[in-house]
């Protein structure tokens, strides 16, 4: 599956900092750990605020902190904030339905169906517990 | 964390019961001659009981099952359920682990089980006990009427 960029960062993010929920990171901290964008990765921080994902902390020592359940919130939770829908065509595919390009697009909605399925079903605890330790 | 008092123990005619009935609540249909057969004696095959001061909260099924699909000896796990009253207690995992030391006892070291896209709270299970997709891919087609 390949992800936009705001995707990823928002993925790394969120799993940053639901590792430890209650710490609080600031956007440089997560950007400089991934060597990404700050600027870019700001974006994103404010539409997982916006998703209920994290939460702004705000004076000395502020930043972002995690605000789902570890046990509750999936992969695609998050994905689905950044990527537009799956089943629906590119902007610039072009507008044809033929048994051919009909065929191909069951095919699509079936790897579609798989990716979708399989992101639901993986929770953050899941994949931070069989993440690499440090 | 897993609970020190859920206990495993094989399961029993005398299960059928409550076998059925927490089956059901998770899938919404009762299927007694199913459940029936599962319980007669099969070789490889394993069923466990999770009992939590002495009243069963779950149960999970099994089997080695050797060749299949062309697969080299395998442990396929055909259900696992667990009370809703007791979910997120260590029940579903004391069962996998029960299940998986008796695959290991029979010689195999891949466990491997089949999960609806519809399922997520089986799906979520699975994946939280470290089972990630397999070498396979389940294939079907709708059939005519004979």
């Amino acid at each position: 599956m390949r992800l936009q960029k705001s995707t990823l960062f928002a993925l790394y993010a969120v799993l940053e900092l639901a590792a430890e929920p209650g710490r609080q990171l600031s956007t440089a901290d997560i950007a400089g750990r991934y060597n990404i964008s700050a600027h870019h990765l700001a974006k994103v921080m404010r539409q997982l605020v916006r998703a209920g994902l994290i939460q702004s902390v705000r004076g000395v020592g502020g930043g972002y902190r995690f605000s789902g359940n570890v046990k509750r919130v999936t992969l695609w939770d998050i994905i689905e904030q950044f990527e537009p829908g799956s089943q629906q065509p590119d902007d610039d595919e072009p507008d044809t339905a033929t048994p051919i390009s009909l065929a191909l697009d069951n095919v699509r909605a079936e790897i579609d169906d798989i990716t979708r399925a399989t992101m639901q079903s993986i929770t953050l605890k899941s994949l931070l517990k069989f993440a690499p330790t440090k | 964390m897993i609970d020190t008092a859920i206990s495993i123990r094989d399961a029993t005619d005398g299960d059928i019961a409550t076998i059925i009935k927490l089956d059901e609540l998770h899938t919404g249909l009762a299927k007694p001659e199913y459940w029936r057969d599962m319980l007669q004696p099969h070789p490889g095959r394993s069923f466990l009981i999770a009992e939590l001061t002495g009243v069963i909260v779950g149960f999970i099924v099994g089997e080695i099952r050797t060749w299949e699909f062309g697969s080299p000896p395998c442990g396929w796990v055909f259900a696992v359920n667990v009370s809703p009253d007791c979910r997120e207690g260590g029940v579903g995992s004391s069962l996998l682990e029960a299940i998986c030391r008796r695959f290991q006892r029979g010689g195999v070291s891949t466990v491997r089980t089949m999960v609806s896209r519809d399922d997520p709270l089986n799906l979520a299970f699975f994946r939280s006990q470290g089972l990630t997709a397999g070498p396979y891919l389940e294939l079907e087609k709708t059939l005519d009427p004979a």
